[in-house]
């Protein structure tokens, strides 16, 4: 009977398991076994021997180093920054009565924008052309200052873009979430806070975040891992040619080996994937253990 | 610490149409001796919550003054009140501990009232030990029965000693023997500390068994206020006797013809007042079973419940939802002659009231 149950069971999980083995299971050893096969050649399918070379390479490559660099400073930068303002707007958003409504549609249409419609709405504000530096440097100049090449100039600069483009891409799943979940705190806490004396800062740092810090830690690792995963936004931004521009990330240098025009090294791919797999798993599982060990306290 | 509520009206725009105005206290005029354990009362929607807030001070009233003691309090935040508040969840925050919750309030005092944090944890052991969950300090509410998170939650409202105590439907969230046991419990931390309490609750018997004075409310409108058992004995109206008492109070329709009572052609006494048409109320233990009695009631059955022996029977004039139920002695002989039971009526467990305006008529 148990053992009838048992094969019942795994019956029924059958067609989930057969998905999760041919497109996730399969393609990520077969991406293990790519990387370590040196010498891969794509046409004759052969290779000349097995080894850690084409990790070796991949680390020696100043372009991979290069969006090693640029992911984790968009990484570090916009996962705090971003998960912060949506903070700020969604508290905003819970105080006000009025309009509450139409603001909460207004910060939720981004999220339902185009990727690349967003890039050109930011190449507007922020590309030099032959007849104007970009609206935001028609502010720069009002204000006295110099023009700054966004686009194609310094390496700050293109990060600063980089950067507000990737948050303000975020922030209306954040905000989505944490009005949400600001809202699921049942007001009855905040009378209790209220009776008490409770001033509004202690309120939200004692009662309101450590109610909402479950959405918090699930906003931090999704973004985590989303930040690390980021390629079409740079596109967007800067266009194919990410490794001149100097703004290649990690999945983008992935996606040059296997397909750009410095492409066919799947070899050099795999190991990028893996060490890029390698890192977000190490970093989230540092999450997981940082906000359980909050959690618990 | 005395509570006086002068003129007290709160009004609301109604949530359903803006140009609609809902009265939920409605001109509030009465004093609370101090130390006393007061119960408000009345059905659910009648203002009793608002009047705990009003008192608390998480509601602004909309006229009227509250005053503690001699101090006006009307536009003090809730936390210069001085008042304790028991919320009818209890709202003890989840992420604290036991003592973290109880100790929250003390954190929150500035200036002079500052405590150290031996003396906080000392305060805190105190009123733990007062409720008696002095050794649940470190447990998180989720580790709580109901009855021991209700304690926390009055711990709470008790650590900075207020002079008044507000309980919101304390029991509501108690199985029916813990509700017991609490209510005692309630009873007797009021005794303890000597703090003027009031608590809100739906279910009379509750109110009767632990208040010093219980006020009845009905649609924000103060019925009446007094000693459980005189309100019990002398209802105002006819609302507070079909309120107070299980089982309820038995209406009839009745008549004073020529200074008697009648209930259909029985006459079940003398009235002194003019001839109308009246409602009579009679208690269940009004009814004394006697084979001459006055009034006349078509015998249903007999049920007994515990040590209640309740009659049960029918009346053409009766308007109370249910049929005519007496309680009599157990060891009382029931005679029903032809399917009629006959009663004498207890003076003083029977009321008239008028058709008019629903108020008591003195027999």
């Amino acid at each position: 009977m148990h053992n009838k149950n048992n094969l019942k069971g795994w019956l029924y999980l059958l067609p989930a398991l057969v998905f999760v083995g041919v497109f996730m299971v399969y393609p990520l050893i077969d991406v293990m076994v790519y990387s370590v096969e040196e010498g891969y050649n794509f046409a004759s399918q052969s290779y000349n021997g097995v080894g850690l070379y084409n990790y070796s390479y991949v680390l020696h490559d100043p372009y991979f180093l290069q969006a090693i660099k640029n992911t984790f400073i968009l990484v570090m930068i916009t996962v705090p920054l971003s998960t912060t303002i949506a903070l700020l707007i969604s508290l905003a958003l819970n105080s006000i009565s009025k309009l509450k409504d139409l603001f909460q549609t207004i910060f939720f249409l981004p999220y339902v924008t185009n990727t690349l419609a967003v890039g050109l709405v930011f190449m507007i504000l922020f590309k030099k052309t032959a007849y104007s530096d970009g609206l935001i440097n028609m502010f720069v100049n009002l204000f006295g200052g110099r023009s700054i090449d966004f686009i194609t100039g310094s390496y700050s600069a293109k990060m600063f873009v980089m950067c507000l483009y990737t948050i303000w891409v975020v922030l209306p799943f954040k905000i989505l979430i944490l009005t949400s979940a600001l809202a699921s705190v049942p007001k009855v806490y905040y009378s209790a806070a209220e009776v008490d004396g409770t001033g509004s800062f202690r309120t939200f740092y004692k009662i309101t975040l450590p109610m909402i810090s479950p959405m918090i830690f699930y906003l931090v690792i999704t973004g985590f891992i989303g930040a690390f995963k980021a390629y079409s936004d740079e596109v967007a931004l800067f266009g194919t040619d990410l490794n001149s521009a100097g703004m290649n990330t990690i999945v983008g240098y992935i996606y040059d080996m296997l397909y750009g025009n410095s492409g066919g090294y799947p070899s050099f791919a795999s190991a990028a994937a893996i060490i890029l797999f390698a890192i977000v798993l190490t970093i989230t599982v540092i999450n997981l253990m940082v906000s359980r060990k909050v959690a618990v306290k | 610490m005395k509570i006086v509520l002068e003129h007290l009206t709160k009004q609301f725009i109604s949530r359903h149409d803006a140009n609609e105005i809902v009265t939920a206290v409605n001109d509030f005029d009465f004093e609370i001796p101090d130390g006393k354990l007061v119960g408000l009362l009345g059905p659910s929607g009648c203002g009793k919550s608002t009047t705990l807030n009003l008192i608390c001070g998480l509601e602004v009233p909309t006229e009227g003054k509250i005053y503690f003691g001699d101090l006006d309090v009307t536009n003090l935040p809730p936390e210069n009140r001085g008042v304790g508040m028991v919320f009818q969840n209890y709202a003890l925050y989840p992420h604290f501990t036991v003592r973290q919750n109880i100790v929250f309030p003390l954190e929150n005092l500035k200036g002079e009232e500052k405590m150290t944090r031996e003396q906080m944890n000392e305060k805190a052991m105190e009123v733990a030990k007062l409720v008696q969950i002095d050794t649940l300090m470190e447990r998180k509410p989720s580790e709580l029965s109901g009855g021991q998170q209700q304690r926390v939650a009055i711990a709470r409202a008790l650590v900075k000693t207020p002079g008044v105590l507000l309980l919101d439907e304390p029991l509501s969230n108690l199985d029916a023997r813990l509700r017991l046991q609490t209510r005692e419990q309630i009873r007797r931390i009021q005794k303890e500390t000597g703090i003027t309490t009031i608590f809100v609750t739906h279910d009379q018997e509750e109110a009767m068994s632990i208040s010093d004075l219980i006020i009845v409310m009905k649609d924000g409108v103060m019925q009446q206020m007094g000693e459980p058992q005189d309100v019990y004995n002398h209802p105002v109206n006819l609302f507070v006797a079909k309120f107070l008492g299980t089982p309820a109070i038995n209406v009839f329709d009745g008549e004073i013809k020529n200074k008697k009572l009648y209930i259909g052609d029985d006459c079940i006494g003398k009235c002194d007042a003019d001839d109308q048409e009246v409602y009579v109320g009679i208690r269940p233990e009004g009814f004394i079973p006697s084979e001459k009695g006055s009034l006349k009631c078509r015998f249903d059955r007999i049920e007994t419940t515990g040590r209640d022996t309740s009659v049960v029977c029918h009346n053409e004039h009766c308007i109370s939802d249910e049929d005519v139920r007496a309680i009599v002695d157990s060891d009382e002989k029931i005679v029903h002659k032809d399917g009629i039971t006959r009663f004498d009526l207890r003076k003083g467990k029977y009321h008239i009231f008028s058709k008019k305006d629903e108020k008591v008529i003195d027999a």
